[in-house]
């Protein structure tokens, strides 16, 4: 199911002194199976690009096609892809309001119209997926901790069987374990379950390592399209859109400019660790 | 819901702006009661070059300020046939349980007038007061009620809390309709139980953030150091201005011509128009 942007623009407040163009003439194409990171500051525009791709708010301009097809053609009906775009979005666990675990999960297949059976199968398959243990299915989803409840919302998206995953900022608000165990969980579901996944975040440290290709939006704009190691040779201009590089990355650089002739596209802790090895040894 | 224009603040440098929100919760007040005091229709030619003189005076666009009427139109278009249907009097034409009286006529036509008067007047004052000023003219015009213990500096606090808050619960229930959309909610269900069940996945995690705001409020503002306004002084103090002194000078101006007109306008219009004509339909 591969998406396209087609010169999609949306503008908040039109015609108020208040107007905003949040998306400005974005093109792109995300092909089946891919993992994108799309990077952007704060304000830059990237939820606002999230939820027209979508189909959650109309564009002013421009349209997506997703499978080939105009979804804001005036006889699409939106309904047809909820499920199969699925949407995270920032801080999701703040959408839960079922009673128990298992019953908020239950939601999205539910509204697909799929048979009780099958709708429990499905929130069964996802909660595992996630990585929840039983006992939790039951409780309220209001008594778990943070990392669960975020948990217990993208369980509550996968169990529609989405073919694309957009998450937005999923990272957000946990602590560093946390993180990681967010972003392999992402990771696993592109690598094994060959979902395609768009990981919004406004840090370069959460994506680098995991991504295939680094979308980078500044003030709406689509600025940069490349992979991992491409993106960090325009470090001048991520630091003008006020984006910084990995840490690592920026290591191998001061380290570079002490004398130590160290190539500087390292992205990954080990990476760095075997080319400072090379050099030395 | 993004349409309603009254109740939102338009940011501008205006002398309307500027004025002290106890000028304006005043002067509103005098002018809302000024058009349902009187009902001819040399007071409303009055009224209406007041509040011309206002709003041109406020550079708010015009269009900005009808957009947020046409919310209420309904109500108004409502108010209009009740009146022209239901109003007993000389019948012009009948049908059925309606006729359509001179008087009937009259009374739609004065209920459209005043109720337009009335809204603009209202959505002035909110367009051009930031919610925060509008309490804080609340506040001061009460305080005399404390002498009756009445708690006006808690209230005041609990309203500009809870204008603060409007906007920011609209945009969590928007985040809120996108996502539960987003998993295949539907908020446009035919039936209407199934459309109040289709609410439950809005309204209660709504109600969990509403929460959680306050509690969060509540907590960030005794870390501050609130206890009440007892002792309490303000960033901001309100004090009257020369400006304002004038915008009460010519309320007072408004309210006695007004008084003027409604007294003397009988006279007037006895003198203008034989009776029956059809130019009388509009006095
Ligand atoms: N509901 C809204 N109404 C008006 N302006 C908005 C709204 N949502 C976002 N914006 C504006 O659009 C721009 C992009 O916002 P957003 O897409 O949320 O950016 P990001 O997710 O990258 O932080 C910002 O300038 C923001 O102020
Ligand atoms: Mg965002």
């Amino acid at each position: 199911m591969p998406i396209i942007a087609d010169h999609l623009t949306f503008v908040y407040g039109a015609k108020t002194p208040l107007q905003t163009t949040a998306v400005d003439d974005i093109s792109v194409k995300i092909e089946d199976g891919q993992f994108i990171g799309l990077i952007g500051h704060t304000g830059s525009g990237k939820t606002t690009f999230l939820q027209l791709l979508s189909g959650l708010i109309k564009p002013s301009s421009g349209t997506v096609y997703i499978n080939g097809e105009d979804i804001y053609a005036k006889d699409f009906d939106l309904h047809s892809i909820r499920g199969k775009v699925g949407i995270v979005f920032q801080y999701p666990e703040h959408q839960l309001f079922e009673e128990t675990v298992f019953k908020d999960v239950c939601f999205g297949p539910k509204n697909m119209g799929l048979d009780q059976k099958e709708t429990e199968l499905k929130a069964y398959e996802a909660l595992k997926l996630v990585g929840l243990e039983d006992e939790v299915f039951y409780q309220s989803p209001f008594d778990l901790s943070g990392g669960q409840k975020r948990r217990v919302a993208i369980a509550g998206v996968l169990s529609m069987k989405p073919q694309v995953l957009i998450l937005d900022e999923p990272t957000a608000g946990l602590d560093p374990a946390g993180r990681k165990e967010i972003l392999g969980l992402i990771e696993k579901l592109c690598r094994e379950n060959k979902m395609t996944i768009i990981l919004v975040s406004h840090s370069m440290d959460d994506v680098a390592e995991y991504v295939d290709r680094i979308l980078v939006i500044n003030n709406g704009k689509l600025a940069i399209d490349a992979t991992p190691k491409e993106v960090f040779k325009h470090r001048e201009e991520l630091e003008e859109f006020g984006l910084s590089l990995p840490q690592v990355t920026k290591a191998m650089i001061s380290i570079k400019e002490s004398g130590i002739p160290v190539k500087t596209d390292a992205i990954t802790v080990d990476e760095a660790i075997e080319e400072i090895m090379r050099v030395l040894y | 819901m993004k349409d309603i224009t009254l109740g939102q603040y338009y940011q501008a440098e205006s002398v309307i702006h500027r004025l002290d929100p106890r000028v304006k919760l005043v002067g509103t007040l005098l002018y809302m009661i000024s058009l349902f005091v009187f009902n001819n229709i040399f007071c409303y030619i009055v009224a209406a070059i007041l509040l011309a003189v206002v709003i041109a005076l406020s550079k708010v666009p015009i269009g900005y300020m009808l957009k947020g009427m046409r919310a209420i139109m309904f109500i108004m278009i409502f108010t209009v046939i009740f009146n022209v249907f239901f109003t007993n009097g000389d019948n012009l034409v009948e049908f059925w349980i309606f006729h359509i009286s001179k008087e009937g006529i009259r009374m739609a036509i004065l209920m459209m007038v005043r109720l337009t008067l009335l809204i603009i007047s209202a959505s002035i004052m909110t367009l051009t007061t930031t919610p925060n000023r509008l309490t804080d003219g609340l506040e001061k015009l009460f305080r005399p009620l404390k002498l009756i213990k009445l708690p006006v500096h808690e209230i005041a606090m609990m309203m500009s809390i809870a204008l603060r808050f409007i906007p920011i619960l609209m945009e969590e229930a928007d985040k809120i309709v996108k996502a539960q959309t987003a998993r295949g909610a539907r908020f446009d269900s035919k039936k209407l139980t199934e459309r109040a069940k289709s609410l439950i996945p809005l309204i209660v995690p709504l109600f969990i953030s509403a929460f959680r705001r306050a509690s969060d409020l509540a907590l960030a503002m005794e870390a501050r150091g609130y206890h009440g306004g007892d002792g309490r002084t303000k960033l901001y103090p309100l004090k009257y201005a020369s400006r304002d002194y004038i915008s009460y000078a010519v309320l007072i101006l408004y309210v006695a011509i007004i008084v003027f007109l409604g007294i003397t306008s009988a006279r007037i219009i006895a003198h203008l128009t034989p009776a029956n004509s059809y130019l009388s339909l509009l006095f």
